[in-house]
């Protein structure tokens, strides 16, 4: 098997040229020497079965920054029989610098010079059979966005798969990156006699657009009109969709699973239907609404609009040790914290990235406000509510900035906050449909298993041993209740609240259905005994701490997986269990203090 | 001479000299930022955020930290 890596400049469609010929087979995959996740994807190309690889965007082959390093170690750790280099044509003039160190590697190389058609719009000219002969290389112009020149570039490149070459190791590769050299006059030189420029490269409808959307005046009310609507969009085709996918799910398990399963002894049944399949059901209930983030996140991101929210948030953020990207996912965490986890990859440095990850479980999901809707109808007026659910936003945005200025310093951002803003573009459907699913298929790749386990064990927690009723006092559950009273007891949160603590760590969605087992009383009822047997400020108090800690093992599982690493995720879980004792702790010892 | 952060909005300038450490003169090399380009200070951000430059085809926006390593004359 031949292996082709794929490397270009940041913005350059690199990674659009690469679902184009990969489709949807693509895949996440580990490399030796490098920390970060590698899409990969096996292709037929003229005969040859290759394995293509989509390296990170990088300026320089000798740059500082994280993606630059990881581009550097796969290439010193791996072989590697074709190298397939895409610039962007409007910016050869500067680009052209990449393919020249890339050259001095020796390896064999194709060079593709992308987005011929915005380039052919600006006037801009490339003699790309002259610039093939000086450069050494086969040089091709193609459009990845609509496919002009594909064909013939894949065909050129089996082509240079086709040659024997000497194999270099990588090992002398990683010696040549070291080796630095002149490259400056060389790129001049070839710019000069292959590529005509026009005298003035504005892109004048980019320039009318932005006059507008990063107005001194109108920019950050514009941002947050355009967000509030992304926002207000997955939140109305996401929630009756994540209803359907929970029908379905529902329906096949009362039409066809239990009847199957009845026969089963009732810890074997008990096993397979509320804890296997409910950990199956809850990895599903999170694919939809994963799609529609993604489906926004990449117009957002590959319209332009993106760059423009952090040039707008940037003074504000930068106070944080944040940037204005960071923003945007902390507002998208608000509607579900999973894939606004899985958008900050577009940070391309790990410590922002962090501690952008530290922040985002604190944003107030769609799952605890179905919680808070409950206990607020339960326990406070028509009138008061509203004021209820707008404090506990509040805090909700007042532990995401308190944790970004403590821990800013442990996550230090070592790169500079220095963005190119690409011109406006439409994403094609095609690009957004094929990010949608990839994103879901990494999901579902990184989290099942955890997220069964984890299912699995609330579900033994809450019904063993089986002489008792499940999750009353006597189960495991309501014993670890019991063992943690004298912790919660000074929060005002009971056994039983604490018991509903323990299955809101898997998801906040079954906490108010956890409530109704706990008691064992539905609806109505079960809003009126708890009217009866709580006063508001425990109430308070435990909406508090549903709010801040864990939100539930789907964010944690994306944690570890977004993060590589277990100890983040351990950090996070206890800073946010620590933060969210803090604040209740605070809130219920002041309120009683003064008399409530 | 003068910081690139002391140029007005709308005005053009050409790069004189570029005070940076390494690795982010690297990146403002390979951005197209050199001594003896043109650059033209589009806008800035409300709030002393980022300025909004153009250097040739492209267009980059940064911190008035970072603004304030590279020196320009008209």
């Amino acid at each position: 098997m031949k292996r082709i890596a794929l490397l270009g400049m940041p913005n350059t469609g690199k990674s659009t040229l690469f679902n184009r010929i990969t489709g949807a087979s693509a895949r996440v995959g580990n490399w030796p020497g490098i920390t970060v996740d590698l899409m990969s994807a096996k292709v037929l190309m003229g005969g040859h079965i290759v394995e293509l690889i989509d390296l990170p965007g990088l300026y320089d082959l000798h740059g500082f920054s994280d993606d630059e390093q990881v581009v550097r170690h796969f290439l010193s750790n791996n072989e590697v029989d074709l190298l397939m280099i895409v610039l962007n044509s409007s910016q050869i003039d500067r680009q052209l610098s990449l393919a020249l160190q890339i050259r001095n590697l020796g390896l064999p190389t194709v060079l593709l010079l992308n987005m011929q058609d915005e380039a052919k719009r600006s006037g801009i000219t490339i003699d790309s059979a002259s610039m093939a002969a000086k450069l050494n290389m086969p040089v091709l112009q193609i459009s990845a966005k609509y496919g002009d020149g594909c064909p013939a570039a894949l065909q050129k490149a089996s082509q240079q798969l086709s040659v024997v070459n000497a194999k270099i190791l990588p090992e002398e590769i990683s010696r040549r990156l070291e080796a630095e050299n002149q490259i400056e006059a060389e790129m001049q030189a070839i710019v000069k006699t292959t590529v005509q420029l026009p005298l003035k490269l504005a892109d004048e409808t980019t320039d009318k657009i932005d006059k507008v959307l990063l107005h001194p005046l109108l920019g950050l009310p514009l941002f947050f009109i355009a967000m509030f609507l992304l926002f207000q969009f997955i939140f109305t085709v996401g929630t009756p969709l994540q209803g359907g996918m929970a029908w379905l799910l529902g329906e096949f398990r009362t039409l066809a699973l239990e009847p199957l399963l009845a026969n089963l002894p009732t810890w074997l049944n008990g096993l397979l239907l509320d804890g296997i399949y409910n950990g199956i059901s809850t990895v599903a209930a999170f694919v939809p609404i994963i799609i529609l983030f993604f489906l926004v996140m990449t117009m957002v991101e590959d319209s332009g609009y993106l760059s423009r929210a952090a040039f707008l948030m940037d003074a504000f953020m930068a106070k944080l040790g944040l940037d204005g990207r960071g923003f945007v996912m902390m507002l998208m965490g608000f509607g579900c914290n999973v894939p606004a986890l899985m958008g900050t990859r577009v940070m391309r440095s790990r410590g922002m990235r962090l501690l952008t990850m530290l922040t985002i479980p604190l944003s107030l999901c769609s799952a605890r406000l179905q919680v808070f809707l409950f206990m607020i109808a339960a326990l406070f007026t028509a009138k008061q509510a509203p004021w209820v659910m707008f404090a506990l936003y509040m805090v909700s945005f007042g532990t995401i900035f308190l944790t970004a200025v403590l821990f800013k310093n442990q996550f230090q951002n070592k790169e500079p906050f220095i963005l190119e803003l690409p011109p406006y573009r439409f994403p094609t459907a095609m690009q957004i449909w094929l990010r949608g699913w990839q994103e879901v298929k990494y999901f579902l790749k990184r989290a099942t298993k955890f997220i069964v386990f984890g299912v699995v064990m609330v579900w033994a927690l809450t019904h063993y041993p089986t002489d008792v009723p499940p999750a009353s006092m006597g189960t495991l559950a309501g014993q670890i209740g019991a063992l943690f009273a004298p912790i919660l007891n000074p929060l005002g949160i009971d056994t039983q609240l604490a018991i509903a603590l323990i299955f809101g760590f898997v998801a906040k969605e079954i906490v108010v259905g956890s409530l109704a087992v706990i008691y064992g009383l539905q609806g109505d009822a079960l809003m009126h005994h708890m009217a009866l047997s709580l006063d508001w400020v425990q109430a308070m108090s435990f909406m508090l701490f549903t709010l801040i800690y864990t939100p539930c093992l789907s964010t944690i599982a994306t944690l570890k997986s977004e993060s590589k690493s277990s100890g983040f995720m351990w950090l996070s879980i206890i800073w946010s269990l620590a933060l969210a004792w803090l604040v209740s702790f605070i809130f219920y010892q002041s309120a009683r203090a003064l008399g409530f | 001479m003068k910081p690139l952060n002391d140029l007005n909005t709308g005005d053009y300038a050409t790069i004189h000299a570029i005070d940076a450490e390494q690795s982010l003169h690297q990146r403002l090399l390979a951005l197209g930022f050199r001594v003896g380009k043109k650059i033209e200070l589009i806008r800035r951000a409300s709030f002393n955020g980022p300025l909004h430059v153009r250097i040739g085809s492209t267009d980059v926006i940064l911190r008035a930290s970072e603004a304030q390593l590279i020196q320009i004359s008209h």
